[in-house]
């Protein structure tokens, strides 16, 4: 069991709600996954690049690390350290030094892109958005989910969002039974996995997929074919929002609609909040079928 | 009238309450506020008292239900009225996966889409689905009725007994051991007075009637390499 909360907003006047409305969707999907939570929040762009690192050791750790990466990286970087995270601004075209950098030091990195920040840590989904302060970012998607963990252990790590590819975020119910054979396969194609997670083999997945120039729902489309065991994504790019079930679709899934958002919750408790709810068209998605929203 | 609002009562107080219903009570009219999804609502109910749920349920609203009437004004989450013994439920909206599973008896109304897995194992519970039901519906079901007004989804029936499925729409595809068969006079009278009794104008001879071919019932030489 895992929770899933997704809100795409289609009009600007919600965006500095964004934060507020996850976290409460969050939250209710607390006893559907009590491990750990995390949540992918699509903000302001800066014009550069956003990288969200991750240390056991913050206080240590990020001391000095923004002086030291512009020196390394010839230009400028700025720091907001949250909790256990830090979201740095980077310069254009120094993602791959950067990733150099925090892989010599130890520090995790968490996902990168134009507008995406994640955050995820192990802990009651209550907990985690307030050290993350959740409630007060805003911005135009996001992704949050609450693990209940199978497949591999309880870590920052193993908790999702997963991101593989800049801008890129997916969060899973279910578990994969075919995850080994398709971490060789990704290996093989330079997307390789991280960690023995089986969700995010179905994150790497989509980032070949999305590379090899494929749409969002053609991705999300060969997940169907690819992927074996059961399975509910919740995928997020920079601009787009996908949905797709396994055919046996034993995962939970609802979905709203109104003239203001897109939702998706593992359970219908999970929109008691949102604004309009009351008259939105509220649906469960049909198995292995593909449901994207861009803008 | 009992009003009861879940914004300030505690699931357990809600469902006792209404559980402590007795044959013979005077307190026969129920609603309930703010459900918001919440698991569990007016589960194992057994006096012919009627509760108007007014929202939408998560999972297993109305299980085990006996004598009652339950009706929610929105949609239900997974498991509605599972294990149904007697009463009638009915659901405004739509209903989530295995709607009606096990039901002994009663009559479960969808006015909407039930999805995949309605009436498993139903064990002689009536439903009547207004909208479509999704894949592997009435799986091992065993008696009863599953009427469905629009269409149904793949493996209608797998290993079915002998519930009979009625759909008035397309059949995506029939499971194991499921067929077609003749829709006689005495099946038009059932399913007539189950219609009537789900608010459904549909029509009766609109409908084609499935059941079991009963070929998975005894064991059968020639499928000896298949075990």
């Amino acid at each position: 069991m895992c929770g899933i909360v997704g809100l795409f907003l289609k009009k600007d006047e919600l965006r500095p709600q964004l934060g507020d409305l996850l976290t409460d969707m969050l939250i209710t999907m607390t006893d559907r996954g009590p491990d750990s939570a995390g949540i992918a929040i699509y903000g302001d762009e800066t014009g550069g690049l956003k990288m969200t690192v991750q240390s056991d050791t913050p206080a240590v750790t990020f001391a000095g690390l923004d002086a030291a990466l512009a020196e390394v990286l010839g230009g400028p970087v700025t720091m907001k350290v949250v909790d256990t995270h830090a979201v740095l601004d980077l310069p254009e075209g120094t993602e791959a030094a950067a990733r150099d950098f925090m892989k010599a030091r130890g520090i995790r990195v968490m996902g990168a892109g134009a507008s995406m920040e994640i955050f995820k840590e192990i802990g009651l989904p209550k907990d985690v958005a307030a050290r993350f302060g959740i409630r007060a970012m805003g911005g135009s998607h996001g992704i949050g989910h609450t693990r209940m963990a199978t497949e591999s252990a309880v870590t920052t790590l193993g908790a999702h969002p997963f991101s593989t590819g800049d801008d890129q975020c997916l969060v899973h119910n279910g578990s994969l039974s075919n995850h080994n054979q398709m971490r060789r396969v990704l290996t093989e194609k330079g997307f390789a996995p991280q960690t023995q997670n089986d969700t995010e083999v179905a994150a790497c997945y989509i980032s070949s997929r999305l590379a090899e120039g494929a749409n969002l729902g053609e991705a999300l489309e060969g997940t169907l074919d690819d992927l074996d065991g059961f399975f509910t994504f919740v995928v997020g790019t920079k601009n787009g929002f996908g949905v797709v079930r396994d055919p046996i679709a034993c995962k939970p899934a609802v979905m709203a609609e109104t003239e203001d958002y897109v939702a998706f919750g593992s359970e219908y408790r999970a929109f008691a909040k949102l604004p309009g709810i009351d008259t939105a068209r509220v649906w469960e998605p049909e198995p292995a079928t593909v449901y994207f929203w861009e803008r | 009238m009992q009003t009861i609002d879940m914004a300030t009562t505690p699931l357990r107080e809600l469902n006792s309450a209404l559980q402590a219903q007795a044959e013979t009570t005077n307190q026969t009219q129920w609603v309930i506020e703010n459900p918001k999804g919440a698991h569990a609502v007016a589960v194992g109910l057994d006096a012919p008292i009627e509760v108007t749920v007014k929202g939408s349920t998560g999972y297993y609203c109305a299980g085990m239900n006996k004598q009652a009437t339950v009706h929610v004004t929105g949609s239900a989450g997974p498991g509605v009225a599972e294990n149904m013994m007697s009463g009638t439920v009915i659901i405004d909206g739509d209903a989530s996966q295995y709607a009606g599973a096990t039901g002994h008896g009663g009559l479960l109304v969808i006015k909407g889409n039930a999805s995949s897995r309605c009436g498993i194992s139903m064990k002689g519970i009536d439903i009547v689905v207004h909208g479509n039901i999704g894949h592997m519906s009435a799986f091992m079901a065993q008696s009863g009725n599953l009427v469905v007004c629009g269409n149904a989804g793949d493996a209608l029936g797998d290993s079915l007994y002998e519930a009979r499925l009625f759909v008035r729409g397309s059949v995506k595809s029939l499971g194991s051991d499921c067929i077609e068969k003749e829709m006689r006079p005495e099946h038009i009278e059932i399913l007539k007075d189950l219609l009537e009794r789900a608010g459904s104008d549909a029509k009766p001879e609109e409908f084609k009637r499935y059941g079991s071919a009963r070929t998975l019932y005894n064991f059968h030489v020639d499928h000896a390499s298949a075990y």
